[in-house]
């Protein structure tokens, strides 16, 4: 116990509270961008993943992910190696460099709030018409079937007592806060899920512009502070080091937005604040994976290109008709895929990871394994979630039926209206709505119009 | 008796109010609205994607009034409210059968 590093677990356990905070940012970053009748679910959808993939985590995730490689391959955990982190608690359990030791459970507490905004972010790849019951449902067995496995490949490094993740401990490609683990996985995700789940009703006729921006600007203000307990925790130590990555996650949300800016106002003549907020998360995520790896020079190149690419990036949707609606391809996947293949030009020596990129003279031997783990974690994320989405479409439905869509998801899967600006629906007041609605369900659960209608419609309202 | 609806940009609502107010009108029922007119709305630009907006805010303000101030009302709206570029509004006047004060019951002139 004595071997533990106080000031280094301090900084990891913080940061695993910063990172938390990550998740009910990217819900308000999302609920903004929607429309309001499914700001709610949105939201939810985000949740949810706190409680389901928290509890996967506690109970196999961490095996997946961190347990000993499954025959030593390094593609998946014992998911039972882990069961209820139960042998983190001795005092034993510590890992880390010596002097910079932290316990193994302050680890698995960081990891865990990664692995819920993971789930969380392919959210926005099918906003306004998921089946809630059905996304619940995915979040466990996709953080089980995608998340966990590739979490494995990429962070967990084998020593001489563990065997570890391919890519992490064979190709050696250089992912420090997970562009391909969370970035890339998702955006390919997202891709998939929305292709499985199909587009909008609407989807570029109607317009569906997003109905809070000051819900959208504060979101991305509480993801930028949480990135910083994702990058700069990820050091797993309070070092040097980690002021390099602290200072690289702040100078490329700022290239991030500035660039997506400049492309606004050139392209459409203004500089719009959806603009900054996700310019700001492209810079930010092409980051995740390179913090380690640039200097902050590299990191303004990495942010700015993420920026900028990812401001022409989020028309593709339009173009090629796939409705990924909040752009989760456009700014995660094609983001991801800038830092992480970015690493291969701009990495510099003078960062901790210690390697030169193509750009610093240190050849190609770290740009081919970076885009190596790109594209074999995008392979694999897009044909899993396109198998597994397309698995529970077939069975439990994944999308709601044509007047719920219409009338909003907020209703039909919370039954819940999110503003009530006039406060002119109270009909049956706060006491005896809760009391008489479930009795307007039918045995399915299923909530009949005539029930929607008392809520949405407002009673008849006279002149002066 | 005669009602008078007009819809104004929300902006010249202040000024509007303040001169129904000097005139001597006792009151005013005033509801946020949106439409269009010949200005046919605007378009927005999010991430990118160009969204037309058809439906600009307005301000409804309505106005119960005696026959015989209702031309000197609308007068008075059509000048505060103007400003001279598309989209200023309209004003219309309807005839209005009776009108009641609810706290009294009074009926007619007496209830305005």
């Amino acid at each position: 116990m004595d071997t533990i590093n106080a000031g280094d677990t301090a900084w990891v356990l913080g940061s695993a509270g910063l990172v938390l905070l990550m998740t009910p940012g990217l819900a308000l970053f999302y609920g903004g961008m929607v429309r309001a009748k499914s700001v709610l679910n949105m939201m939810m959808m985000s949740f949810i993943a706190l409680g389901t993939v928290t509890l996967a985590w506690v109970l196999w995730g961490y095996g997946e992910s961190f347990g000993t490689s499954l025959d030593g391959l390094g593609l998946v955990g014992n998911p039972v190696g882990h069961i209820g982190l139960s042998d983190l608690l001795s005092a034993d359990a510590v890992m880390g460099p010596p002097g910079h030791q932290i316990p193994t459970l302050a680890f698995a507490a960081f990891q865990a709030t990664f692995a819920i905004i993971a789930v969380a972010l392919v959210s926005g790849a099918i906003a306004d018409r998921a089946k809630f019951s059905t996304w619940t449902v995915f979040t466990v067995l996709w953080a089980t079937i995608v998340y966990f496995p590739v979490a494995h490949w990429v962070f967990d490094f084998s020593t001489p007592t563990h065997a570890g993740g391919w890519i992490a401990s064979n190709l050696k490609a250089i992912d420090f806060a997970g562009g391909t683990v969370l970035e890339i996985n998702c955006g390919a995700a997202g891709l998939a899920l929305a292709l499985v789940v199909g587009k909008r009703l609407g989807f570029r006729k109607d317009p569906m512009r997003p109905h809070n921006l000051t819900l959208v600007m504060l979101g991305a203000g509480l993801l930028w502070f949480g990135w910083f307990g994702f990058n700069a925790g990820s050091m797993l130590a309070a070092t040097g080091g980690t002021a390099i990555v602290w200072m690289n996650t702040l100078v490329a949300g700022a290239a991030g937005m500035m660039a997506w800016l400049g492309v606004e106002r050139v392209r459409d003549g203004h500089a719009t604040s959806l603009g900054a907020a996700s310019g700001l998360v492209a810079g930010l995520v092409a980051i995740t994976p390179s913090c380690s790896a640039v200097t902050p020079v590299g990191a303004i190149a990495i942010g700015g290109i993420a920026g900028a690419l990812c401001a022409y990036a989020v028309a593709w949707k339009f173009r090629y008709g796939y409705d990924d609606s909040l752009d989760v391809v456009g700014v995660h996947l094609v983001g991801g895929l800038v830092g992480t293949i970015g690493i291969g030009f701009f990495a510099s020596k003078a960062a901790p990871a210690g390697v030169d990129g193509l750009l610093a003279g240190g050849g190609v031997d770290q740009l081919w394994r970076q885009v190596v783990a790109a594209v074999a974690v995008l392979a694999f994320s897009f044909v899993l979630t396109g198998a597994l989405g397309l698995a529970l479409h077939r069975t439990l439905g994944f999308r709601v039926d044509r007047d719920d869509e219409m009338r909003g998801v907020d209703l039909s899967e919370h039954l819940e209206t999110a503003y009530d600006l006039v406060a002119r629906g109270g009909r049956l007041g706060v006491g005896s709505a809760a009391q008489h609605l479930p009795d307007a369900r039918h045995h399915d659960g299923h909530v009949p119009s005539s029930a929607l209608d008392a809520l949405t419609t407002p009673p008849q309202g006279d002149l002066a | 008796m005669k009602l008078i609806t007009a819809i104004i940009k929300p902006h010249q609502l202040e000024p509007v109010k303040e001169a129904l107010e000097a005139f001597g009108v006792q009151g005013m029922t005033v509801s946020e609205a949106s439409g269009y007119g010949r200005q046919r709305g605007h378009s927005e630009v999010y991430r990118g994607a160009e969204y037309q907006i058809d439906f600009v805010p307005k301000v409804r303000i309505e106005i119960l009034a005696e026959a015989e101030d209702t031309e000197a009302i609308v007068d008075l709206i059509a000048i505060t409210a103007r400003t001279g570029r598309i989209g200023d509004g309209k004003i219309w006047v309807v005839p209005v059968e009776d009108v009641v004060r609810v706290r009294t019951g009074d009926h007619g002139r007496g209830a305005l």
